[in-house]
């Protein structure tokens, strides 16, 4: 009796749906970069954002996974928008891109990425390492709590300071006005 | 893509996608947007050497938890920055907030 798992194989299900999300994640980088209005700007972070999401599922972490999609997609693309809504502006008009800036910037990503390429493609990266390893969400948050207890004391210290920071630079100089 | 080499290329090309768009942007806010490309590309680098390499699986998992952090932070602290950029000079494009060059 054939079932669908015959007719196509899950392992090629799983290689369309992992260059699926490498197109998205490059589109999505792309539309973030070379369009002038800002919101599609925003929108395009938020699709390359979804798209290292789906990545970061194949390389089997679906904590990180999941804490990309709550704090990338969901809180920093949102402040991005509120912050374009509140002030105003988006209805400045637009200075005439020059081409100049443009060509010089093409060309120095470009020779930058080519030559990070040739470095990644002539590295001897050694045997793998095991694969089939813990990769819990318990594992993860005792080494948090244990041996790794300073990262996660310095994340808290940190977003406290630029909570306080943010209110300190943007908040209290519209009293004084 | 099973291979390292296609997680680390993919990095590498969200990395200079973000340099291009820091470039070339004449807005503060798009910049900032073209700065969470690049952080971006570093995590997934993380994580791929996390996958691929390390004895300890938790490592990597953790420094992309602390780049998410430090961008969180760095987007409060930078919209905050731009918008007060904004009352003063009403505009947010980086060629016309000069004041400073004496």
């Amino acid at each position: 009796m054939n079932t669908i798992s015959d007719l196509i194989q899950p392992v090629m299900v799983a290689r369309w749906i992992f260059w699926l999300m490498t197109i998205i994640t490059v589109a999505g980088a792309l539309l973030a970069v070379v369009p002038r209005n800002i919101v599609h700007n925003i929108l395009g972070l938020a699709l390359a954002m979804l798209g290292v999401t789906g990545i970061y599922l194949f390389l089997g972490s679906q904590f990180v996974a999941m804490m990309q999609l709550l704090i990338y997609v969901g809180a920093i693309c949102m402040t991005y928008i509120f912050a374009i809504m509140l002030s105003p502006p988006l209805e400045l008009e637009l200075p005439k891109r020059r081409k100049v800036k443009l060509i010089t910037a093409l060309f120095v990503s470009l020779i930058t990425f080519i030559v990070m390429a040739l470095m990644i493609l002539s590295t001897d990266w050694g045997p793998y390492a095991d694969i089939s390893r813990d990769w819990s969400i318990k594992t993860l948050g005792q080494q948090l709590l244990t041996r790794y207890f300073l990262v996660f004391e310095t994340i808290s210290l940190l977003l406290a300071i630029a909570i306080i920071g943010a209110i300190m630079i943007a908040g209290l100089v519209r009293r004084k006005n | 893509m099973e291979s390292l080499i296609t997680y680390l290329i993919l990095g590498a090309l969200l990395f200079c996608i973000g340099i291009f768009g820091i470039l070339q942007h004449s807005s503060l806010i798009g910049m900032l947007i073209a700065t969470e490309l690049i952080l971006n590309g570093a995590s997934l680098n993380f994580m791929a050497f996390n996958m691929f390499l390390t004895e300890n699986p938790a490592t990597g998992q953790l420094f992309a938890l602390f780049i998410m952090g430090v961008a969180a932070a760095e987007a409060a602290i930078a919209l905050s920055i731009v918008i007060t950029v904004y009352r003063k000079f009403k505009k947010i494009m980086i060629d016309s907030v000069s004041e400073l060059k004496g």
